[in-house]
């Protein structure tokens, strides 16, 4: 009971101080989830966001029930999405029930614009994380640049990419044990 | 079908076909719209934005509007809850297949190829927001002077809390949010 509780309550404040798309709640995720309640690993979050690409939905909705679901199972899985959509719910009928031209308020635009800086500068130290975590050999960085090619500077979906992404990772795992193989037979 | 009923199912279509993020739900809403005439297309507009300026995931936060704007609080609840059932389900199998088949070789060498493309997808879609962010392209395009496509006070706020956040690593990322939202306000950014 107590463990579902906290699951709601930081899912809670992660829908709260999330803007934008699914990828502005990783900093949020990586304080609460990984260093904070050791809830998940790095790498199990980076395989949550994969999956999230491809499956139906909101990819932060996913990362939330993947996750609830794996500390408590299916009430976890519950109880971790309605702790991340309440928020959205309290504020956008608030919102609609107060104030008309809220996303025109010059206080709200001011506002917006500090708040990607502060998205910008959380990015930056995440990635960089990231990038220090995930990247260990040369396959894995090639994967990354051309996923980042592709994903930036072509229309190709995010589907396939994924797809792609997960063939070569495969083939490469295959190749390094038949390289194994050999050289152990060999010696 | 009742009106509400039939929002809810045409909510818990969106949210069983929309793939790949918030903004995937903007096109099945833009049918609801021509469809049903729940609500115009100046008026999705409106919704967009305030979902964009509004903390939490923007497909969320598109179907609270639409479902307010419909019915109010409950209306709201219910088109939420019914977007995100199909994922919920969704993601319980996937992720009990996942347990089932997690130590296999196909699973992992599959996966080892994914995270290092999740970090690349990520550096895409954050890309465009440090450009809008901290440079002007449009003023430079206008003036032609290099010295204007930079937002200086933003890459100023940018480079400050940066440097606070990387002293200070404890620090709350909520507290870096409200902070450069306080500083957005303040330097009337």
């Amino acid at each position: 009971m107590r463990e579902l509780l906290e699951l709601f309550r930081a899912w809670f404040r992660m829908g709260l101080f999330t803007f934008g798309g699914g990828y502005a709640m990783l900093p949020m995720i990586q304080r609460e989830v990984i260093e904070k309640h050791h809830w998940a690993t790095e790498d199990e979050v980076m395989d949550y966001y994969a999956i999230g690409q491809c499956t139906p939905g909101v990819i932060a909705v996913n990362t939330a029930t993947f996750i609830g679901y794996k500390i408590h199972g299916i009430s976890g899985g519950i109880i971790a999405t309605l702790g991340v959509i309440s928020p959205s719910l309290i504020i956008i009928s608030l919102i609609a029930a107060l104030i008309s031209n809220f996303s025109s308020l010059p206080v709200v635009q001011h506002a917006l614009a500090g708040i990607s800086v502060g998205v910008c500068v959380l990015m930056f130290v995440t990635i960089g994380k990231l990038i220090k975590k995930g990247l260990k050999d040369v396959p894995a960085w090639i994967i990354f640049a051309a996923a980042f090619l592709l994903a930036y500077f072509t229309d190709v979906s995010t589907v396939i990419l994924v797809i792609g992404a997960g063939a070569a990772g495969y083939i490469i795992m295959q190749v390094g044990k038949y390289r194994e193989k050999k050289e152990r037979s060999g010696k | 079908m009742n009106t509400f009923l039939l929002m809810c199912f045409e909510f818990f279509k969106t949210g069983l076909f929309a793939v790949g993020g918030g903004l995937a739900t903007v096109p099945f809403l833009k049918d609801i719209s021509a469809k049903y005439g729940w609500f115009s297309m100046k008026e999705l507009t409106t919704m967009i934005a305030v979902s964009e300026s509004t903390p939490g995931p923007i497909g969320i936060n598109m179907a609270t509007y639409v479902g307010n704007h419909m019915f109010g609080f409950w209306g709201g609840v219910a088109a939420t809850l019914s977007l995100v059932a199909p994922s919920v389900i969704v993601v319980f199998i996937v992720a009990h297949m996942l347990e089932k088949f997690k130590d296999s070789d196909v699973v992992r060498g599959v996966f080892s190829g994914l995270r290092p493309a999740v970090v690349g997808f990520i550096l895409a879609a954050v890309l465009d927001i440090y450009i809008s962010s901290l440079l002007c392209v449009d003023q430079f395009q206008v003036t032609g002077s290099f010295l204007r496509l930079f937002n200086w006070t933003a890459i100023l706020l940018f480079a400050f809390l940066l440097a606070v956040y990387k002293k200070f690593p404890k620090v709350h990322p909520i507290f870096i949010i409200v902070a450069a939202a306080a500083a957005g306000i303040v330097l009337k950014l």
